[in-house]
């Protein structure tokens, strides 16, 4: 029996349970993770999941059923038991549910990979991890530590309109951490992220990182912020590295225009969103210099695929076009109640769980300038890099962000190291205050978007480069 | 192939024992699940799941190097791929001078017994309680969850050591939405009997409506009663980062063991077997009560046998998934109530006297802000304070010092004069949270504890009400 036929056993029996639509994911991942600490590998894990998830929609009601067996007797018993699930839903009923129309997508797609990093030996990887994490610890890192994880994932779709697609997504990524211990307080510097850098590609992209050329550096840097000035409190011309300006977008953009947030469909636990459908396409959201897209179609980036979990194939689009508010984030059934016409962003972390509206690749167009010209024309500021705390309010609205290590801008110069630099701010006004960014942009991968109840992990892209922002609150501080 | 988790767990056991020699350690857990979620916005079902899951765990040492593994393909071929590429995995890593040992033969109890009719829950029953929740919020809008969980598992290691448990739980949270403002319930049981969708739709609807109109206030101090739900954000935050056995060895947690650290009226325990759980860890160590802190004094932190070889203690229990790498932590925290943890009345103040009707002391433009007459108590002894529900999305800004950042949620008031008179526009804060726990901070705590369910089934976070002399709000919502 193929993987195909289980989803084609598992759709049909929700079909013929009394589903008027039923779809099927069948998805084998493979995934290891090793990191070290202070020169020893001090975890190395691999694990292999095989699974099949059955969705099926009866009347008004969802209903979702996974199993971990693909034997055409477990597919057919999770379709049932998802139709079964489905009809419970109408003892609470809600409006009619509609799908917007997506082609019957019969295809095969794979990310590209030059070198397979389950293919890469494990002494090889564990040198790398080893040997940075030596370097960090023999620089003055109390705790130095390094971490790669790999994703690899093939996956089976099947609909009851005629989808048959399968897909291939290999991720990975790494990075290191160096932490000097205090008296009352810790300091971390990281490369290239905490935790690192992710993309949908081969071990190339871990090469490419070169963590050992970086591990000196940052231990020191770790050190040196502990006896390092504050971040004074007030309000400043704040510059943002690439990196932290990717987890504002993230935390600011990428969630608000979730559609199933702005619908209240995550209420009770991931939040709403401060947007109103009614002002989609005259908002302003932030200044000129802002385009942000939605774009799965970027080659390597984290959240890139051939086609959503749903068979909506990846399509490039706007979310702020010049600082207006034009698109969201949506699945075929939230498309259909806001009465738009695409879906194409609904993903689940896995067989066991439901596809679900999440964030694909949403990052800013690039910019004019360089990070250099952006500092040169700053008389007075805060340069803040590499995000080491996040919090917002459950409206996307209200932010606090704490960055591993700052800089004094003055006269047009990068000056003194700052310890403990936060900012704080509400999202439109402060994109709004967005007036020089940077043409050096990096599609950051976040591999570690939670939401969802139960639980589910997104792996997300975000294009971003450095950029300014004008009168910003920094420096709060307990 | 049995399905048995015991004999499978053996049978994994066995294998590396076969394919990597009699020098070869190995241990292994085998959990089934059976997972169920109704979830419910804009007052309807919007999403409802069940999983049935199996997963095996496996984790060998073999000639000085260790290596980890697990899958959910349990058929013999599974296991053996399973085997062979874990050990193929630990000849190829750098040794482990570290690697603890396995846990040697030790009693394991059965744990608390588990609810049948829990394990075999249907979707209508989950259904059933979202509709009694929607229905009681009176017109309002409801959003939230009714969820059920099951797991039966058994842990085997060459050492000669075994253990098995089932386990099972039911929660629900949910929030009523009137226009702008949220009023929360939420309770996590051993039994989806002791559930009630209409005493937790009642309740959250009457601090929603009490939660209308709010006003700005300027960030700064302020005195708090902290409701259970907030509470448990502490516990959390307090054992990820402080009582985490691996950041204690790695100097990066502000617990010292012996030291005066907390209030005297602080009591924290971690008691996994308090609820249904399984009763043993990753690593077969028994799953058994510890205290944490004892009348403001930290007394432990937890560890898995990894970091407590690190610092010459002995495992705790609370080997992990992940562990390695993020240390281990106690999950199933308990704030003690004044009654259980054997003092008398602690508190400035704090009276027993809120309404025996569950209304507390509140003006009438707040009425349904306190829920019950326990926090009621604590108001009645703030002269000028907040009384905060929930909070949100709390991060660390220093893992040492334990400063977080996070907002209030689901219902925010301004007590003055010991009566709740109006609700109050969302806060951001920036708090260490030992240090508004330290001693002379405490000044109420409740009777009656509240278990709060985490995201995850298993971990629950039980506490009372508390009122603490200050709260660092450091922004309002809007700016």
């Amino acid at each position: 029996m193929t993987e195909f036929d289980a989803a084609t056993a598992a759709v049909q029996a929700a079909l013929d349970a009394g589903a008027r639509y039923a779809d099927a994911r069948v998805m084998h991942r493979r995934y290891e993770s090793m990191s070290a600490r202070n020169g020893d590998i001090e975890e190395l894990t691999q694990d292999e999941s095989v699974g099949l998830g059955v969705r099926a929609l009866v009347g008004s009601g969802w209903g979702f059923h996974a199993v971990p067996e693909l034997s055409d007797a477990a597919a057919r018993d999770a379709g049932r038991r998802a139709a079964r699930i489905a009809a419970a839903s109408a003892r609470v009923p809600g409006p009619p549910i509609d799908l917007v129309p997506t082609r019957a997508a019969v295809a095969s797609w794979a990310a590209p990979c030059t070198r397979d990093p389950l293919g890469v030996p494990l002494s090889e990887k564990g040198d790398l991890l080893v040997g940075a994490t030596r370097a960090m610890a023999e620089h003055g890192a109390d705790v130095a530590e390094g971490l790669y994880q790999i994703w690899d994932t093939a996956k089976w779709f099947v609909s009851s309109e005629g989808h048959r697609i399968d897909q291939r997504i290999r991720e990975c990524g790494g990075g290191i951490s160096a932490t000097s211990i205090g008296d009352g307080e810790t300091q971390r510097r990281s490369y290239p992220s905490y935790r690192g850098q992710y993309g949908t590609t081969g071990w190339e992209l871990v090469e490419s990182l070169d963590l050992a050329a970086h591990a000196a550096r940052i231990a020191e840097e770790s050190r040196a912020l502990l006896t390092a000035p504050l971040c004074p409190a007030g309000e400043t011309d704040l510059i943002l590295g690439g990196e932290q300006l990717a987890l504002q977008i993230h935390e600011s953009v990428g969630h608000a225009i979730e559609l199933d947030r702005i619908l209240g469909w995550e209420a009770a636990f991931a939040g709403t969103s401060w947007l109103d459908l009614a002002q989609l396409g005259a908002l302003r959201y932030g200044s000129e210099l802002m385009t942000i897209t939605i774009d799965p179609t970027i080659p390597g980036a984290l959240g890139s695929f051939g086609y959503d979990d749903e068979g909506s194939p990846a399509v490039k689009r706007d979310a702020v076009r010049e600082g207006r508010w034009v698109g969201v984030l949506a699945g075929r059934d939230s498309a259909a109640v806001a009465g738009l016409d695409y879906g194409g962003s609904v993903r689940a972390d896995g067989w066991a769980r439901l596809p679900m509206v999440r964030m694909t690749n949403v990052g800013l167009e690039p910019g004019p300038h360089t990070l250099d010209e952006i500092i040169a024309a700053t008389d007075d500021g805060v340069l803040m890099d590499l995000n080491r705390s996040w919090s917002i309010d459950d409206k996307r609205l209200n932010f606090q962000f704490g960055c591993e290590i700052g800089w004094e801008v003055k006269n047009g110069r990068r000056g003194r190291m700052l310890r403990n630099p936060t900012y704080t701010g509400i999202g439109p006004l402060f994109w709004r205050s967005m007036d020089m960014l940077s043409s050096e942009t990096v599609a950051w991968g976040t591999p570690n978007c939670g939401k969802g109840q139960p639980g589910q992990v997104g792996h997300t892209g975000h294009p971003a480069a450095p950029a300014r922002f004008r009168n910003v609150r920094v420096g709060v501080r307990a | 192939m049995s399905t048995d988790e015991l004999e499978l767990a053996g049978h994994v056991v066995e294998l590396v024992r076969r394919l990597g020699g009699p020098g070869a350690q190995a241990e292994a857990v085998v959990t089934r699940a059976d997972l169920a979620l109704t979830r419910f916005a804009n007052s309807f079902i919007h999403q409802n799941v069940a999983e049935s899951t199996v997963g095996v765990r496996l984790r060998l040492h073999v000639d000085g190097r260790t290596a980890a593994g697990g899958g959910s393909v349990v058929s013999p071929e599974g296991l053996r791929a399973l085997v062979e590429r874990t050990l193929a995995a630990a000849r190829l890593c750098p040794p482990d001078p570290a690697w603890p040992g396995l846990t040697p033969p030790s009693p394991v109890s059965a744990g608390p017994a588990v609810d049948e009719a829990t394990i075999h829950a249907e979707p209508g029953e989950r259904a059933a309680r979202v509709r009694a929740f929607v229905d009681a919020v009176g017109g309002l809008g409801a959003a939230g969850y009714c969820r059920t969980s099951y797991r039966s598992g058994a842990f085997a290691n060459s050492a000669g050591h075994s253990a098995r448990g089932r386990s099972a739980e039911a929660a629900m949270d949910g929030i009523a939405r009137a226009g702008g403002s949220d009023g929360v319930a939420r309770r996590c049981a051993d039994r989806l009997a002791d559930l009630d969708g209409a005493a937790l739709g009642g309740r959250a609807a009457a601090k929603a409506r009490a939660a209308a109109d709010p006003v700005e206030l300027p960030p700064g101090r302020y005195e708090v009663v902290l409701e259970p739900a907030a509470v448990a954000d502490l516990l959390q935050n307090l054992s990820w980062f402080g009582f985490n056995g691996k950041r204690y060895a790695e100097r990066q947690s502000f617990a010292e063991p012996g030291a005066a650290q907390f209030d005297p009226s602080v009591s924290l325990v971690d008691d996994p077997l308090h609820g249904s759980n399984l009763p043993y860890d990753l690593e077969g160590t028994a799953r058994r009560e510890l205290s944490l802190v004892d009348g403001g004094v930290t007394r432990a932190v937890a560890h898995d046998r990894r970091s407590g070889a690190e610092v010459g203690a002995s495992s705790t229990g609370h080997a992990m998934l992940g562990a390695a790498t993020f240390g281990p932590v106690p999950r199933n925290l308990r704030l003690l109530t004044r009654s259980a943890a054997g003092g008398g009345p602690v508190g400035g103040g704090a009276t027993d006297a809120g309404a025996p009707d569950g209304r507390g002391p509140t003006a009438a433009g707040a009425a349904g802000a306190v829920a019950d007459a326990d926090t009621a108590a604590l108001v009645a002894g703030v002269r000028r304070g907040l009384l905060v529900s929930d909070l949100w999305y709390t991060r660390v800004l220093d893992p040492k010092s334990l400063v977080v950042t996070g907002l209030t949620r689901n219902g925010l008031w301004l007590i003055e004069d010991g009566v709740v008179t109006r609700a109050v526009r969302d806060l951001r804060f920036t708090e260490s949270y030992p240090r508004a726990l330290g001693p002379g901070t405490v000044l109420g705590l409740g009777r009656h504890a509240v278990r709060q369910p985490d995201r995850v089934d298993g971990v629950w976070w039980e506490a009372p009400p508390v009122r603490l002399a200050s709260w660092h709000f450091t922004g309002g919502a809007s700016g």
